[in-house]
């Protein structure tokens, strides 16, 4: 798995159900950051040329390869834009939620 | 000791998949979780990440979330190099072989706070490879002036007025001082080079040995500036010469950017909320502290 995935939260109901120390596992993320995005970037395939600064970029990780293509995790985007103005061909665009 | 020369070096192209820093709570288009999300990429799974009070430690840790995907612990503020020190040796007690420990510490818990463990800990030499993400002021706790917080800049400890122009003392040089230990590798970076900071963070992570990297990462919430920007004020600061990409190796200062001529500072400066303030004269004075900076590195280094 590369990357965590959004998990539900169940609420202990037993002692044994607490994590040992005070964080859960590495990777437990039972809340996403979706909500906390006012635009939202959409890629333009044609004009992206896969350099991957992006990716590289990305404070989120957001940005997925996938077998030349690029694709973002919407769960985990917060709309910051960095992938949009850093991108050298403007192939991605901020749309309004 | 291994050859630095023939490390293969990390890219956009062949770093790893994985995230080790993924979900976290950082403000949008923040610099610092760039520069931790980086260097985790290149450090890889097998790393112990220690994170003192501050930004970093903030988001990651929000119960019951937990955003690092690899051993990390929250360390007492005074005490992140300390406690670094402790899981390498308990590493080398176990005789794990391949592991990395690394702090991630802003510019407050380095240069203020967290200094006399770091120093220690260099003197030591445990192998560690300490971080700090340096955004300028203490942004988690809402903007108060640290040591590395550069002339002029507006906090909430410091702020702007009819008495004074926002700070009033310039950056600490901690590079400098770091070096002074006689470290075996330290090196300043800045998010708006990105592969730069790659590689500085591929050779600390090939010695053995205490190695420290001071890397420049924008802050949009103090700074006052547009989330999408983070990576471009990076660069700018380089770029107007205000921050250097320096290393300090066997003894030995190498200046890996020496630019002819600098980007013009004042229009770095007017992009930032927090220096919207400052008058001309101001931005002389930071100027010509520049100017008396690089030709002191000039004259030393090259």
């Amino acid at each position: 798995m590369n990357r965590p995935k959004h998990t539900e939260f169940k609420f202990p109901t037993h002692i044994d159900d607490y994590p040992t120390g005070p964080q859960y596992t590495a990777g437990y993320l039972p809340e996403t950051n979706a909500g906390w995005r006012t635009f939202r970037p959409v890629v333009d395939h044609d004009a992206c040329v896969y350099c991957l600064r992006c990716y590289l970029l990305c404070p989120d990780g957001t940005i997925i390869k996938d077998n030349g293509v690029i694709k973002i995790d919407m769960d985990y985007c917060k709309g910051c834009g960095v992938c949009a103005h850093e991108c050298p061909k403007d192939a991605i665009e901020m749309v309004k939620e | 000791m291994t050859n630095l020369v023939d490390i293969p070096k990390v890219n956009a192209k062949n770093m790893t998949e994985k995230e080790f820093f993924y979900g976290h709570k950082a403000c949008a288009g923040c610099g610092g979780s760039v520069a931790v999300r980086l260097a985790l990429k290149v450090l890889g799974e097998r790393t112990y990440t220690a994170l003192p009070a501050g930004c970093m430690s903030a988001v990651g840790f929000i119960y019951p979330q937990m955003a690092f995907n690899t051993n990390a612990v929250i360390t007492t503020f005074p005490g992140s190099a300390s406690m670094a020190s402790g899981i390498a040796a308990g590493a080398k007690a176990l005789g794990q072989k391949d592991v990395k420990t690394v702090v991630f510490a802003g510019d407050g818990g380095t240069a203020d706070i967290g200094f006399q463990a770091l120093s220690g800990m260099i003197d030591r030499n445990d192998d560690v490879l300490y971080i700090c993400y340096d955004n300028e002021a203490y942004m988690n706790t809402g903007i108060q002036k640290s040591g590395l917080t550069p002339y002029g800049t507006k906090t909430t400890t410091t702020p702007a007025g009819k008495n004074i122009p926002g700070t009033v003392t310039h950056k600490k040089n901690l590079f400098e001082i770091i070096a002074a230990h006689d470290i075996a590798y330290a090196a300043t970076a800045s998010i708006g080079y990105p592969q730069d900071y790659l590689n500085k963070v591929n050779k600390a992570k090939h010695i053995k040995g205490a190695t420290f990297i001071h890397v420049y990462a924008s802050c949009p919430t103090g700074w006052g500036t547009p989330t999408e920007t983070s990576i471009e004020i990076a660069k700018d600061a380089v770029d107007c010469g205000l921050i250097f990409l320096a290393e300090f190796e066997d003894g030995e200062y190498k200046l890996n950017r020496n630019p002819k001529e600098f980007a013009p500072v004042k229009d770095y400066l007017k992009k930032q909320g927090r220096f919207k303030h400052m008058t001309d004269e101001d931005m002389d004075v930071v100027i010509e502290n520049r100017d008396r900076k690089w030709s002191r590195m000039r004259k030393q280094w090259l």
